[in-house]
């Protein structure tokens, strides 16, 4: 073609990147000792290898090394050696070290981006505009938290020795957002990318070398399944922080149970993209662009469900169509290509699979006139309509560059399509009316939503899930929670209650006979079993028959948590007014409590006035702070606002200690109602009467029904009935050690937040013992992203 | 011919008229056909207005800065893009020191644009390749109607008190009527930015109707000013009283707001053409104009109208740039394509 038949034609042609400064790097590497432990470069020591190639063409690329157990253990070691100097650190000398990284990457950008694309399949424009960068901003904006970590984190300690494993789809971005916010906190970490990727984590562990790092502070180690798992089981470790699918996220759940590690997941979605009739339609087309074929659809948090109001639903489509026309599909080094190969073979083959089973169910897929090359892993933009929710194409994550579309008619059909899904990670609403983007933006369950916009993302904004997106959040404030321990005063530790023998005689005293039911969706009511269950007095004496709960009754206490919307839907002055009228009503009645304490635990009549004091207290305080633990506002470096909003967790399970019945119940249960959590309480196994006393104060105290459910009966039991339960959002557990490994283990059916004290109560008394570190469990972060102008 | 009468002729149902064959929306490409049915306007449609207010500014922002990072144009593809870029180039002098002489050298230079050694290097002397106008103050349209005599070269006239139109509609008129009675067959007249801030649509379209029948044959660009519109959804409903009011191009600025054309503004326009298209089937011209002085920003621009338009709007007959020294810099980056040196401004002959 001569330039005139290319002035006639005005056809964009290659726009290759050049790749030999990145062949170089590849050419000069053994990779064959790629396991960066210890600031030294050490082949696996099983020898082994795994391979990684190209997946625009499917050539081989490198064989890297493959860790195995023993490797895994060596860079825990040196994280663990390293640990010690770290943590003891200045903040400004860790400040120091992040911005060497930020400004050492910054130096070699095109580097990292080539080799992403190459290695990732993803097109080079998204690797140099968008990963890169925001890998970069990710630690020069931790250097700050590394020196603010003293101010505004007081309290609060870096949690050791990390284990991180991150996903191939975004391989620098992810292991930017895993080890920044761990190097800030003063933690030292062992990393581990994905087999699918690996290069990019090489080439940053070089430029750790030499950006100042101190040896072993980060350690990154290439491997498969067998190193992860080495991960995930090592004592060594005190933090798991994992991004990738809802199902190996499960299986780490589960295999962290009892562990006492910390864990962060942010797992699978399948997000909600919803287009009101009000909107700027073809904006919300190129919202669409940038969610759900950005990296070929392989992101978690990709708007993967078109919702669109019926009205606008034939224009809204017929726009799609035609700029899914205009997207190019081809080589990921071509800086005109917007939609690259998928990362493998596995993956192309599990899309088409999909995609062929949506239709087969009903779908209607339709995609593009465009040819694709004749090598590589590339699937086609698809366009999926005529979709029920049942469809596979609606509940499944696809991790493909497929968009699955449904209808609306009003505003409530879309936030419950919205919701209709196991997940929670992300959503996007488009409408020019800031009152229903900012009425509909609440109601959505996802961690992260967009407000007209898709896509966005900041060091200084929080992300993750709700549900079975995971749970954590990496980014801003909220992030760095996740890499520190906060300081509570431990308890005594908590051994499993013993089948003592029943009391039998009647303690002193001459009153009227009581029945102490179960306190369920705001009534009184007998157990669904019909069994009670003694307690006895200090002496050995019965002082009363509680209800034995069983598997029935948490299934009706959750069903009236969750019925209950007059709690989280209520005002924070309203439910503050509401706590300190429980607080005032209890007070009428200290005096009731106290001989009750006395009576059942032995406790010191002074004592015991001083624990029904106490929990007073506890009531005013969370009374007082009902309308004052408040979200943030975050500012990405963008024309927008990010507001982090403090939303209730939802239903909360809680499962109260023995020790200091009255004040340890109260200790957990007023902070989830205070942020507008409804929950359903396992008092004391013990001690349960000090719970059912509760009740009358409860019903004098305007609280919704359903807002307080109680369920008295054996611990054990009724807390793994909440952990199973996939209607439970959160789950609190202060119980024997084995209570809170199986609560945790048996949480994966919905990935549940369960707050274990594995096997130790907390110094229930301890003014520390209450406020943030409690509010921080009892709400989810939502951040809602509001880009403005007009 | 006033604008009741225009209104009366198209009728209710006129609005609608029978597409040009192949075009199931405006950004697929069609067979090119340069003969371009020309917009009869439609009656002034608010619902249809109403339909289109919806203009994010945050999300077109970000739609034109990932557009342009997006595309790339590269070694002969690029060379071909900014023979383009002269093609569709309204090379313009609206100085207030003009002359005739400057006028003629302006003609001169559209006639001649580039050095005959580039024009051989790049192997294009087979086809006339050149800017599609001239575009001048009226007193100098007779000059350059003489002077690009027989070129097939336009000439343009910017009109109605250009820059700011504050003079009488009848002034304003009769300014339209003596350019065209001077030989101008392009008038680009600018509108009354207040009437846009007062919501006074229907004045708007009955002024812009008027100036379209003082046209007559002569082509009717409509610049609106974007630079003082403040917001992009004053800039799409002003384009779209502008289109149904019969105007052949829309175009962004004077040139002497404080605010040119940007990627912006011209994204909310050329969706407003793409919504017009789609309601009458008839193509309207796009026309940036103001600040595009490099061969990169004049790339941008073109990106833009083939991902947001297509092809046709890669024609003089739907897109001009309206610009003075972007040929220039244009003929600096050709001359380094050839050359592989980087060139200077003295080295090409100047307009």
């Amino acid at each position: 073609m001569n330039i005139l038949d290319r002035y006639h034609a005005m056809e964009y042609g290659p726009a290759p990147e050049a790749r030999n400064e990145a062949d170089a790097w590849l050419a000069a590497r053994d990779f064959g000792k790629a396991l960066f432990i210890g600031g030294d470069w050490k082949a696996a020591s099983g020898g082994k290898t795994f391979e990684t190639s190209e997946p625009s063409s499917g050539k081989l690329l490198a064989k890297v090394s493959d860790a195995n157990a023993a490797d895994i253990d060596a860079a825990v070691s040196a994280a663990a050696k390293a640990l010690p100097k770290w943590s003891a650190s200045s903040g400004y000398t860790r400040a120091k070290v992040l911005y060497a990284i930020g400004r050492a990457m910054q130096r070699h950008q095109r580097l990292f981006a080539v080799l992403e694309s190459i290695d990732n399949g993803k097109p080079i424009r998204e690797s140099r505009d968008i990963d890169v960068p925001l890998a970069i901003r990710h630690f020069i904006h931790h250097a700050g938290w590394a020196q603010a970590l003293d101010r505004d984190f007081p309290g609060h300690k870096g949690v050791g020795v990390v284990g991180q494993i991150i996903p191939w789809n975004f391989p620098l971005l992810m292991l930017a957002w895993k080890i920044a916010p761990a190097l800030a906190a003063g933690c030292t970490v062992a990393l581990k990318p994905a087999e699918f990727t690996p290069l990019t984590a090489i080439l940053f562990a070089e430029i750790c070398e030499r950006a100042g790092v101190p040896k072993g502070v980060v350690n990154i180690v290439q491997g498969g399944p067998e190193a992860g798992a080495a991960i995930v089981n090592h004592p060594g470790i005190q933090k798991i922080a994992f991004t990738g699918s809802s199902e190996v996220g499960k299986i780490i759940r589960k295999a962290t149970a009892g562990s006492g590690k910390k864990l962060s997941l942010e797992l699978g979605g399948k997000s909600a993209f919803i287009v009101f009739e009000d909107a700027d339609l073809d904006s919300a087309v190129e919202g669409l662009v940038d969610g759900i074929w950005f990296n070929q659809g392989q992101v978690c948090c990709a708007g993967s469900r078109l919702l669109v109001q019926e009205g606008i639903a034939d224009a809204l489509i017929a726009k799609v169509k035609t700029r899914m026309s205009r997207l190019r599909v081809g080589s990921p080094l071509d800086k005109n290509t917007d939609i690259g190969p998928l990362v493998d073979a596995t993956q192309l083959d599990r899309v088409k699979g999909l995609v062929a089973e949506g239709a087969r169910q009903g779908a209607v897929c339709w995609q593009p006139d465009a040819a694709l090359p004749t090598s590589g892993y590339y699937h086609l933009p698809t366009l999926a309509t005529g979709i029920s929710p049942a469809n596979i194409l609606a509940q499944e994550e696809v991790f493909g560059p497929v968009l699955a579309t449904m209808t609306f008619r009003n505003t409530e059909e879309a936030i419950e399509l919205a919701n209709n899904t196991r997940y929670g990670l992300a959503a996007s609403v488009w409408s020019e009316n800031v009152n229903l983007a900012l009425h509909v933006a609440p109601q959505l369950k996802a961690g992260v939503v967009w407000v007209n916009g898709t896509n966005m993302f900041d060091a200084a904004c929080g992300f993750g899930g709700y549900r079975e997106s995971g749970f954590g959040r990496e980014g801003g404030r909220e992030g760095i929670f996740e890499y520190l321990a906060a300081k509570l005063p431990l308890g005594p530790v908590i051994k499993p209650a013993a089948v003592s023998a029943q009391p039998a005689e009647q303690s002193d005293g001459d009153t009227i006979d009581r029945t102490a039911k179960l306190f369920i969706g705001g009534k009184q009511v007998r157990p669904d079993g019909n069994y009670s269950l003694a307690v006895a007095t200090a002496k050995g004496k019965l002082a009363g028959e509680v209800g034995l709960g069983s598997r029935k009754d948490i299934r009706d206490a959750v069903s009236a948590a969750r019925a209950c919307k007059a709690w989280p839907e209520a005002t924070a002055y309203n439910r503050s007014q509401v706590l300190y009228y429980l607080a005032e009503n209890l007070s009428g009645r200290a005096g009731e409590f106290a001989a009750r304490l006395t009576e059942l635990t032995g406790a010191t009549p002074k004592a015991a006035r001083d624990e029904v004091d106490q929990s007073i207290e506890r009531l005013f305080l969370y009374a007082g702070l009902a309308d004052k633990f408040e979200g943030r506002v975050h500012q990405p470096p963008a024309r927008a606002v990010t507001l982090a909003l403090h939303e209730p967790v939802g239903v909360v399970g809680i499962v109260a200690p023995d020790v200091s019945p009255l004040l340890g119940l109260i200790s957990l249960v007023a902070p989830a109602l205070a942020m507008g959590n409804t929950v359903v309480a396992v008092p004391s196994e013990r001690y349960p009467l000090l719970a059912t006393d509760l009740y009358q104060v409860i019903e004098y105290s305007d609280v919704p029904a359903g807002a307080i459910n109680i369920v008295t009966g054996r611990t054990a039991e009724l807390a793994a009935v909440l952990a199973k339960h996939d209607d439970v959002d959160g789950l609190w557990v202060f119980a024997d050690a084995d209570t809170c490994a199986k609560a945790e283990a048996e949480s994966i059916g919905n990935l549940k937040r369960v707050w274990s004290g594995n096997g130790r109560g907390l110094d229930w008394a301890s003014d520390e013992a209450a406020g943030d570190a409690f509010l921080r469990r009892a709400v989810e972060v939502k951040n809602v992203w509001v880009p403005y102008g007009d | 011919m006033s604008s009741t009468i225009r209104e009366a002729e198209l009728g209710a149902g006129a609005s609608k008229v029978t597409p040009l064959p192949a075009r199931a929306a405006a950004n697929t490409p069609v067979p090119l056909d340069h003969r371009i049915a020309r917009n009869p306007g439609m009656k002034l449609d608010l619902g249809f207005m109403e339909s289109v207010r919806s203009v994010n500014r945050s999300a077109l922002e970000r739609r034109v800065a990932s557009l342009t990072k997006r595309r790339s144009l590269k070694a002969d593809n690029q060379a071909a893009w900014l023979l383009r870029a002269v093609a569709c180039m309204d090379l313009t002098t609206l100085n207030s020191n003009d002359t005739e002489e400057r006028v003629r050298r302006l003609c001169a230079k559209a006639i001649n644009p580039f050095r005959r050694d580039i024009v051989e290097g790049l192997g294009i002397a087979d086809e006339v390749i050149r800017p599609a106008a001239v575009c001048v103050y009226h007193p100098f349209v007779a000059t350059a109607v003489d002077a690009v005599r027989g070129t097939g070269i336009h000439v343009a006239a910017v009109s109605t008190a250009f820059p700011h139109g504050l003079a009488p509609l009848s002034t304003r008129l009769q300014e339209i009527e003596a350019s065209v009675k001077d030989g101008a067959d392009e008038i680009d007249v600018v509108i009354p930015r207040g009437l846009v801030f007062g919501a006074k649509w229907r004045e708007l379209y009955n002024e812009i109707v008027s100036m379209r029948a003082a046209c007559g044959d002569a082509h009717l660009k409509v610049i609106l000013g974007t630079g003082d519109l403040a917001t992009l959804r004053n800039v799409m409903l002003a384009s779209m009283v502008a289109m149904m009011a019969g105007a052949d191009f829309i175009k962004t600025s004077t040139g002497k707001e404080s605010v040119n054309a940007t990627l912006p503004v011209g994204l909310a326009m050329v969706r407003a053409i793409r919504a017009y298209f789609e309601e009458t089937g008839y193509l309207i011209g796009f026309k940036p104009a103001g600040g595009i002085s490099t061969a990169k920003a004049s790339l941008d621009w073109m990106v833009l109208m083939k991902e947001e338009l297509g092809r046709p709007w890669l024609e003089p007959e739907l897109f001009r740039f309206g610009a003075s020294s972007l040929l220039t810099d244009i003929e600096r980056q050709l001359e380094h394509h050839l050359t592989g040196h980087y060139s200077a401004n003295h080295r090409h002959a100047m307009a």
